[in-house]
């Protein structure tokens, strides 16, 4: 084996197992969400987590992958379709020759290409089933799934990073705050507006009646799993095995969710009067999400100030979705729209080349802003267009009577734990 | 005979019993029991918003025993399940008619 072949195979060996890492994300999401809504939705959440990533994977190979990566205009990808086309991976820049060049910049097998970015696509998808839980139908969660995997998100994706015209100028998203969790965010935002409130969450006075979460350890569990993953999210977006860079990325990355972490912890303990556990998890996601756009890009020290901004901004943002009556029962919104947002400016703000704090100028905080923007008005729009039309057709919401006695019997004629006897209620 | 029926704080379980198997009862039935008493329970807070929670843990003894021990057993109870704060729980004493053991059909006292 020459020296280029074994540089190939560690860096696919790099890049499957950092794409395993995300994918084992799914159980971290599975655990939180369930755990932060009640008892008798479950088995319904749960189905949603894993089956979710079974569509993301036939989506995104029939035409997501394509219309992401695939050659194409600087708006949408037109080449690729079931991964099909010319692709001589793994030469790279110039000695490229294929229909996915967005992605030559990487050595590996177009395989390794793409397992690593379906397990991204799938993450985008897995944010909305918490936001939606406890009221969203199964079958139109599922339907809105495909759509979202095969068209929204790689459309915002190749903007960003498949050749698109938000990447030709200049916009930087390393790992994918704005194209993998702000896609998703916003996703969530408009099922969450139409869809409504859960019964009984807003008073007709206005005031929150909170429905607690059912296993603070699941949630618990979840979100070290998904602290876990993100070593794969973040360094494994290098999509090869370049040492300095890994490391630097891993560590900036944790340096993010722990400032996160504690901040959120303070400002829950300070504002709210208590640590409330939710909060620190969320504080520490929201650190992770926030660090995924700069993390290639910023120094440690800046890693640990965005990690304390985005725990604030999650605090904030829970008690203000709440205040709009928007119910999100996992601040999935706050974590990943809010931070991903958040996150994206950050690259602007605090990038070493070209940040503004950093003297580079004001030019590149108002591409990142751009960018958030134009991602955020295609993604809201064309998923309201899939809400509303899965609202005409299959119906989005379950029936109220439903609701109130759980969507586990409801949608899948079965309960979570049918060997205990208590409820909500006593 | 008569029934006392303790309901107490859950972590206080262990102390009742031990006070109780000192006094001479020779068994026990014990149920995990919400309620509320004269404070209608108490606020939690989930996520930043307050709400009450109206029904609290507590535990249900239930003993029945001969009449000379109900003085005895009562103060059992007092001793070991009384913190001083709102919250300690209830004793009830009531009269029963007629105990019978399933396995040998005996009645009465002897069958306790």
């Amino acid at each position: 084996m020459d020296l280029m072949e074994a540089k190939v195979a560690l860096d696919t060996l790099w890049v499957v197992l950092a794409a395993c890492l995300v994918f084992f994300m799914n159980a971290g999401f599975a655990m939180l969400e369930t755990g932060l809504c009640q008892a008798k939705n479950a088995v319904n959440i749960l189905a949603k987590n894993f089956i979710v990533f079974a569509v993301s994977s036939l989506a995104f190979w029939t035409i997501g992958f394509g219309l992401m990566f695939g050659d194409g205009t600087p708006f949408v990808g037109l080449s690729g379709w079931f991964l099909g086309g010319a692709d001589n991976s793994p030469a790279m820049g110039d000695a490229y020759q294929g229909v996915f060049s967005s992605l030559s910049w990487t050595g590996v097998p177009l395989a390794a290409k793409f397992f690593f970015q379906l397990v991204f696509a799938g993450t985008a998808a897995t944010i909305v089933s918490g936001a939606v839980a406890e009221r969203v139908k199964f079958l139109s969660f599922i339907m809105f799934s495909f759509v979202l995997v095969a068209i929204v998100y790689p459309i915002g994706g190749h903007w960003a990073w498949g050749g698109g015209w938000l990447g030709s100028a200049g916009f930087r998203d390393f790992a994918g705050s704005t194209v993998v969790h702000s896609i998703g965010g916003w996703a969530a935002l408009t099922g969450v507006i139409i869809l409504g409130p859960r019964i009984g969450k807003y008073t007709a006075a206005g005031k929150v009646q909170p429905i607690p979460g059912h296993n603070m350890g699941f949630a618990t569990l979840g979100t070290l799993i998904l602290w876990l993953g993100w070593f794969g999210f973040n360094p494994g977006s290098t999509m090869a095995a370049d040492a300095g860079l890994i490391a630097t990325v891993a560590l900036n990355t944790n340096m993010a969710a722990a400032a996160g972490c504690l901040s959120a912890a303070a400002v829950a303990w300070i504002v709210l009067g208590k640590p409330d556990l939710s909060m620190i998890l969320n504080g520490t996601l929201a650190g992770l999400v926030a660090i995924t756009a700069p993390c290639a890009f910023v120094t440690t020290g800046s890693s640990v100030i965005i990690g304390l901004i985005a725990g604030v901004l999650v605090v904030v943002a829970v008690l203000f979705f709440d205040r709009m009556k928007l119910d999100d029962p996992v601040g999935a919104l706050s974590v990943h729209l809010v931070n991903g947002a958040f996150g994206t400016l950050a690259v602007g703000l605090f990038a070493t080349e070209g940040g503004l704090f950093m003297g580079g100028g004001i030019a590149s905080t108002l591409t990142q802003i751009e960018g958030i923007l134009a991602v955020g008005v295609f993604t809201a729009a064309a998923s309201a267009v899939v809400w509303y039309a899965l609202k005409a057709t299959v119906g989005i919401r379950v029936s109220a009577e439903e609701e109130r006695e759980g969507l586990d019997t409801g949608e899948h004629g079965m309960e979570a734990y049918p060997g205990f006897t208590s409820r909500a209620g006593i | 005979m008569k029934k006392v029926e303790a309901i107490v704080r859950p972590h206080l379980l262990e102390a009742v019993k031990t006070a109780l198997q000192e006094v001479g009862i020779v068994g026990m039935t014990v149920t995990e029991v919400k309620g509320f008493g004269r404070q209608k329970g108490h606020t939690e807070t989930y996520r930043g918003s307050e709400y009450e929670v109206h029904f609290l843990p507590k535990i249900k003894i239930e003993v029945v025993l001969g009449d000379e021990l109900v003085d005895q057993a009562v103060d059992a109870v007092l001793k070991t399940a009384n913190t001083g704060k709102f919250g300690d729980g209830k004793v009830f004493v009531s009269a029963v008619e007629d105990v019978v053991r399933i396995r040998t059909g005996e009645r009465g006292e002897s069958a306790l």
